[in-house]
């Protein structure tokens, strides 16, 4: 066979766009994502029994189950449930971040847990209270271990958003189809839309791996 | 002033510390010895809650520490603790380890705090590496450090929880020193170590502890010279 990207060459722009929309999905996911991981790690590590069961759950949960499953339920389960007709970007919106927020919140615990214990009794020995070292000791050591990993996170967020397609939202995978259909050509869009999949990958990976170089050489 | 009564520590099914008892009046140095596993690092973690006893009080200075509603943080100001593996906060630098607690909890200004850091940096003879970052630091200097950062919150008893044993042999004496430039000064001092001749000359009251037990508690002269029981002579013959 042979390939024909002379017939698809005008729609490149098109299909391109459509990285700027999947960039939008894995940004705006791992934003809300990392605020209610945030939240999560926080009630895990309160102490109070209730907080961290509802979030070692919810963590258990998103983690535990297909996010196309997600996607599906919040997208047609709300309009069910409220009668409220939730657009696609609501809904993808809302899942990944629901989704990315169990990713983060393991994150962030494992991070805050690789900080030696050492150094939150050393802070109490000297009467500082255990939220206040969290904040001024604990987590500034932690953000070394969180940042590569939340990059990581965001990587894997940008594949999945793929699915977003699957509602209907005019992302990388959805364009590449869209251009497939209309000129009868399969391999070369989609060729596109993978080879853009992963010159994004391959930024995000570089800029994790000087993240890392750069927060290890702090110590 | 130190008032253990009727201390005892379980973990799980394993009992640590078992109905000890025990003063420390003001400005007292006292070393704690006694072979490994027997209870030492935990009786003084007792002594700031950092571990919480089973059973039995502690009193500093009148205060209940194992009451529920003592205010831990307020009293822990007053404890200095200084650990095997020195726990310096490895994000800031010497001086920032130094003026941290004391701008946060006792409210120093920064200005006050950082004459107050260069004063005690100067004591224990780091004046130089105020500016430099714990992992640059060779051991001795950081257990140094930590003794400076814990005496910033000018402690009224200072906790030293086998102070050298992390430390390469050459750099023992170097920290030796400023403990022992310490002891007598007002400060009341509960050290746990295995350096026999510095528990001598340093202290004045040695408590030897077995298998959770207080099983002696003697002036060191007496203690190093004729143990009362058979586990502190046999201990003694070990690591003399
Ligand atoms: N957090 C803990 N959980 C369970 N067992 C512990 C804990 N801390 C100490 N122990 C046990 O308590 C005993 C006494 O420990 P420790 O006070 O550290 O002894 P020492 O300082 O005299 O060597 C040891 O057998 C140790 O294994
Ligand atoms: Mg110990």
């Amino acid at each position: 066979m042979t390939l024909d990207f002379g017939r698809i060459v005008p729609s490149i722009p098109f299909i391109l766009q459509g990285a700027l929309v999947t960039l939008k999905y894995a940004g705006l996911s791992i934003f809300f994502g990392f605020f209610l991981g945030l939240l999560l790690t926080l009630m895990k590590l309160s102490g109070l029994k209730a907080m961290k069961w509802f979030a070692d759950a919810y963590t258990s949960v998103f983690r535990g189950t297909p996010l196309l499953v997600q996607l599906y339920l919040i997208y047609q389960g709300i309009p069910e449930l409220t009668g409220y007709s939730i657009t696609a970007f609501e809904a993808g919106i809302l899942t990944f971040s629901l989704n990315s927020g169990a990713y983060v919140s393991e994150i962030i615990r494992a991070g805050v847990q690789a900080v030696d214990k050492g150094q939150m009794e050393a802070a109490l020995s000297l009467g500082v209270s255990y939220p206040l070292a969290m904040k001024d000791i604990i987590f500034p050591q932690a953000v070394k271990n969180i940042l590569p990993a939340l990059v990581n996170e965001t990587i894997n967020m940008l594949k999945e958003s793929a699915l977003i397609s699957v509602i209907g939202e005019s992302d990388l995978l959805r364009r590449a189809n869209i251009i497939a259909a209309e000129k009868y050509l399969y391999f070369e869009p989609l060729l596109i839309a993978g080879a853009m999949y992963y010159v994004l990958v391959l930024i995000l990976s570089w800029i994790a791996k000087h993240l890392e170089i750069r927060l290890a050489r702090s110590d | 002033m130190i008032k253990i009564q009727h201390l005892s520590k379980i973990f799980g099914t394993h009992q640590v510390l078992r109905d000890i008892n025990l003063q420390v009046p003001k400005g007292q140095v006292v070393a704690v010895i006694g072979p490994s596993g027997s209870g030492k690092s935990t009786l003084l973690r007792c002594l700031n809650r950092l571990e919480e006893p089973s059973a039995g009080t502690v009193k500093i200075n009148g205060t209940l520490l194992t009451a529920a509603n003592c205010k831990l943080t307020q009293v822990r100001q007053k404890i200095g603790m200084v650990f095997q593996h020195f726990h310096l906060f490895s994000h800031k630098t010497v001086l920032e380890n130094l003026v941290y607690a004391p701008i946060k909890i006792k409210g120093l200004s920064r200005q006050e705090a950082e004459i107050q850091a260069k004063t005690l940096l100067d004591r224990v003879g780091l004046a130089d590496k105020m500016h430099v970052y714990p992992s640059k630091l060779s051991g001795g200097q950081k257990q140094r450090v930590a003794i400076a950062r814990a005496l910033a919150m000018e402690p009224e008893i200072l906790l030293f929880d086998e102070p050298t044993s992390a430390l390469d042999p050459e750099m023992v004496k170097e920290v030796l020193d400023v403990i022992k430039s310490l002891a007598h000064t007002g400060i009341t001092m509960v050290i746990v170590t295995h350096e026999m001749r510095f528990a001598r000359e340093v202290a004045d009251r040695i408590l030897f502890l077995a298998e959770g037990q207080l099983v002696e508690d003697e002036k060191p002269e007496v203690f190093f010279k004729k143990p009362a029981s058979e586990r502190a002579k046999a201990f003694l013959e070990k690591v003399l």
